[in-house]
C-alpha cells in the first residue's frame, strides 16, 4: 500500500508535442492519498486512461515523475511497482481453467499453493464464480471473463493500489450494482489505495470518497461528490456532473449583483468587476419558475420523470433546466425563471471564483 | 413466406459441377482406369483387377521411398514450425520496419520451385557455388552429388529457405490479432516472458498454426520440383522421394500401370494423414472449450 504523488506529470502521444493541445495528459502535480477510494472521472478521451496506465507503468510519461511513498518508480517497469489493474475489456487467459486463471497473478509472485488455493477460494466466492473453478476459461461470456479479470486484479493483498479502467462496462446491470458495492466494502475492508475510471456520474459518486474530474487532459476538481455538486470549480464539472447539468448563462457581475439582459440576479457574496468571459451558474435544483421576480424565458416543455418534473426553458436560445417537484402545479403566466441566491456560482473564463464574505 | 421452387435453380450450379469435372474427376478417373488395366503397347488394354495394388504393396521400392518421405516431412515440420514462430515473435508489430520485414519474408514465397532448385544447385556446386565452394576450402567433405547426408542437408537446408516464410508469416498474423490489453494484463500479473508465450501468444496462434503445419504437410509429402532439380534423387536413391520415383516410374519407366496404383494409394495417404492432422487438432480445440 502506497501513497501515490504525481509530480508535473504530463504526457503526450507525440514524439514532438507542441504546445498544450498536443498533450493527452497536461501538467499535472497530484497526491493519492494511502488507502482512499478515488474515481476519476471524465468523458471519453479526456485522459483517464493515460493517466492510470502512467500509474501502473504500462505507459512511460513524457515529463514529471511519479512516486509510490518516497521512492521515484518513474522509470520502474510494472512487475516492480507490484499494482493491480483491471482493464476495460476482459482479459483472460483462454487456456487456462478459471481457478489458474485467479492463481496466476500469485503463482508469478511465488506464493505458496496452500495460501493460493485459499485465497483463490476467497476470490471466487467474492465475484460469484465459486462453481465454475475448473472450467476452461474459453467460452464463458463476456461478463464472466470480466468477473475473472476482476478477480485477478483482487487476488493479491500486498499490492500498493488496485486501478480499475471502466470495469464494468461490459457487466449488465444488476451485477454492476452488486459488483460496485462489493468493491466499495472491500476497499472498508482491505485498505487499497483504489483508483477507479469512469465516464459514468452514478458509478463514480457512489464508489470513491473522493472524485477526480478530467476534461481534455487536465484535472478540473478534485472533491468529494457534495463539493463537486454544490460547488463545481469549473463550468465543465458543473456541466458534466447532475442530471441535467448546471445552467450558465452569460452574465455581467457588479459586487454582490448579477445582470443578464435587463434582470437583475442577487449573488450570494460580492465578487467585485471580474472581467473576462464571466458567467454564472446554478443547479436545476436551486431554480424555479414564477409569475415575476425572475429571469424572463420561453418555456418549451416540461417531463415529467416521476420523482420530480424537468421543465426544459430557454432564454434567447440558451438551454435553461428546472428540477421543480412533483406536486408543483405550472401555470400558464409562469414564465419566468427563480434563482436561489445562496447557490449562484460565479465563473471567469470557465473557473469559480470565490467571493468576499459579504 | 412460402418458399418459391424454382428448379431452374439447378443450372446454376453447372458450371462448377463442370469445371470440377474437367479439373478433378476426369482426370482421377483416368488414373484408376489405367491403374486397374496392363498394356503392351498400340492402345491395347487388358483387365488387371488389382494386381498392380498388390505389386505396389509388394514393392519394397515404393516402401523406401515412403520412409524417405515421412523422415523428410517430418525433419522440415519439426524445423519450420519452431522456426516460423520464433521468426514470427521477432518481427517488428509496426511501422517501417513491419513493412520491410513482411516484404522480405514474402520474397522467397514467389520464387518458383524449379527456379529454387537451381539456385540451391548452383550454390551448392564446390566447383562455382559460393556455398560448396567455401565449405570445401574450409576442408569440409561437401558435396551433394556423392555424400548422401550432404544431400539430404542440402535438400532440407533449401527447403527451410524457401518455406519457413510460410509458416512465419501465418504466426505473425496469429499475433498481430492479439490485442494490447492482453499484454498489458501479462505485464500487471508479472507474468514472465515465457508465461506470456505459452498462456497468450501460444493459444491465440493455435488456429493458424494448424492451417501452417497442414500446409507445410501436404506440400512437402508432394515434394517434386526442388529436389529433382539439385539432386535428381541421388546420390543412388537416397533423395528420392514418392513424387520422384512416381514420375520416373510413369514416364521413365512407362509403367503405367503401376505408376497409376502407386499415385492413388498416394493421393489416400496425403487424404488419410490431413485428416488425421485435422481431426485431432479440431478435437483439441473442442476440448479446452468445455
Amino acid at each position: 500500500m502506497a501513497k501515490i504523488t504525481l509530480d508535473n506529470l504530463a504526457h503526450s502521444y507525440m514524439s514532438n508535442p507542441r504546445g498544450d493541445q498536443d498533450f493527452a495528459l497536461k501538467k499535472t502535480t497530484h497526491v493519492w492519498d494511502d488507502g482512499e477510494a478515488y474515481a476519476l472521472l471524465g468523458s471519453s478521451g479526456c485522459g483517464k486512461t493515460t493517466l492510470l496506465n502512467i500509474i501502473s507503468g504500462l505507459l512511460r510519461p513524457s515529463q514529471g515523475r511519479i512516486l509510490f511513498n518516497e521512492t521515484d518508480v518513474t522509470y520502474a517497469p510494472t512487475a516492480e511497482r507490484n499494482i493491480a489493474q483491471v482493464f476495460q475489456f476482459p482479459v483472460v487467459y483462454d487456456t487456462m481453467t478459471v481457478r489458474d486463471n485467479l492463481a496466476f497473478p500469485l503463482r508469478n509472485r511465488g506464493a505458496s499453493s496452500s495460501y493460493i488455493a485459499q485465497r483463490v477460494q476467497e476470490i471466487a466466492k467474492l465475484i460469484g464464480l465459486e462453481d465454475d473453478l475448473n472450467r476452461k476459461a474459453r467460452g464463458l461470456t463476456a461478463d464472466v471473463k470480466q468477473k475473472i479479470s476482476l478477480g485477478r486484479g483482487l487476488v493479491r493483498e500486498d499490492v500498493n493500489a488496485i486501478l480499475f479502467d471502466e470495469p464494468l462496462t461490459v457487466i449488465d446491470p444488476q451485477m454492476k450494482w452488486e459488483l460496485r458495492t462489493q468493491l466499495k466494502s472491500l476497499h472498508h475492508e482491505l485498505g487499497h489505495t483504489m483508483i477507479y475510471v469512469t465516464h459514468d456520474q452514478t458509478e463514480a459518486l457512489s464508489f470513491a470518497d473522493r472524485v477526480v474530474v478530467m476534461s481534455e487532459g487536465q484535472v478540473v476538481q478534485i472533491g468529494t461528490p457534495e463539493e463537486l455538486f454544490e460547488a463545481p470549480a469549473h463550468t465543465f464539472v458543473g456541466f458534466f456532473i447532475g442530471s441535467p447539468g448546471m445552467n450558465l448563462l452569460d452574465a455581467q457581475v457588479e459586487g454582490d449583483k448579477a445582470t443578464i439582459g435587463a434582470t437583475e440576479i442577487a449573488l450570494p457574496a460580492g465578487f467585485g468587476t471580474p472581467v473576462g468571459k464571466v458567467q454564472i451558474g446554478v443547479r436545476p435544483e436551486y431554480t424555479r419558475l414564477a409569475a415575476s421576480g425572475g429571469l424572463p424565458v420561453k418555456v418549451n416543455r416540461v417531463e415529467d420523470v416521476g420523482r420530480h418534473k424537468i421543465v426544459r426553458a430557454e432564454y434567447f436560445g440558451k438551454a435553461i433546466n428546472l428540477i421543480v417537484d412533483e406536486g408543483t402545479e405550472i401555470g400558464t403566466d409562469m414564465t419566468q425563471v427563480v434563482f436561489d441566491p445562496a447557490k449562484v456560482n460565479v465563473y471567469v473564463d470557465d473557473w469559480r471564483v470565490q467571493g468576499e464574505a459579504a | 413466406m412460402d418458399k418459391t421452387v424454382n428448379q431452374k435453380a439447378w443450372f446454376l450450379v453447372l458450371p462448377v459441377l463442370v469445371l470440377v469435372a474437367f479439373s478433378a474427376v476426369i482426370p482421377l478417373m483416368t488414373v484408376v482406369n489405367y491403374s486397374v488395366q496392363d498394356t503392351f503397347g498400340d492402345n491395347v488394354f487388358f483387365w488387371a483387377g488389382l494386381d498392380w495394388f498388390r505389386e505396389m504393396l509388394e514393392s519394397e521400392r515404393m516402401w523406401s521411398a515412403l520412409g524417405r518421405q515421412a523422415v523428410f516431412s517430418f525433419i522440415i515440420l519439426m524445423i519450420e514450425v519452431p522456426l516460423g514462430v520464433i521468426v514470427a515473435l521477432q518481427m517488428p508489430k509496426k511501422g517501417f520496419w513491419a513493412s520491410f520485414a513482411l516484404v522480405v519474408m514474402a520474397l522467397p514465397l514467389l520464387i518458383p520451385w524449379n527456379v529454387v532448385g537451381t539456385i540451391w544447385q548452383i550454390f551448392g556446386r564446390v566447383d562455382i557455388g559460393l556455398l560448396g565452394y567455401v565449405l570445401h576450402s574450409l576442408g569440409i567433405d561437401y558435396n551433394y552429388t556423392q555424400g548422401f547426408f550432404a544431400a539430404w542437408i542440402t535438400v532440407i537446408v533449401m527447403d527451410v529457405w524457401h518455406w519457413t516464410s510460410l509458416v512465419a508469416l501465418l504466426a505473425y498474423a496469429g499475433l498481430q490479432s492479439i490485442p494490447d490489453a492482453y499484454y498489458q494484463a501479462a505485464k500487471i500479473d508479472q507474468a514472465s516472458r515465457w508465461a506470456v508465450f505459452r498462456y497468450i501468444e501460444l493459444p491465440k496462434m493455435q488456429g493458424v498454426l494448424m492451417i501452417a503445419i497442414l500446409l507445410r504437410f501436404m506440400d512437402s509429402f508432394m515434394i517434386y520440383t526442388e529436389p529433382f532439380v539439385v539432386t535428381g534423387g541421388g546420390p543412388g536413391n537416397s533423395t528420392t522421394f514418392l513424387s520422384i520415383d512416381l514420375v520416373k516410374m510413369a514416364l521413365g519407366q512407362f509403367d503405367l500401370g503401376p505408376a497409376a496404383a502407386f499415385s492413388l494409394m498416394y493421393f489416400l495417404v496425403i487424404l488419410l494423414i490431413s485428416w488425421v492432422f485435422y481431426t485431432v487438432m479440431t478435437n483439441l480445440d473442442k476440448r479446452d472449450g468445455v
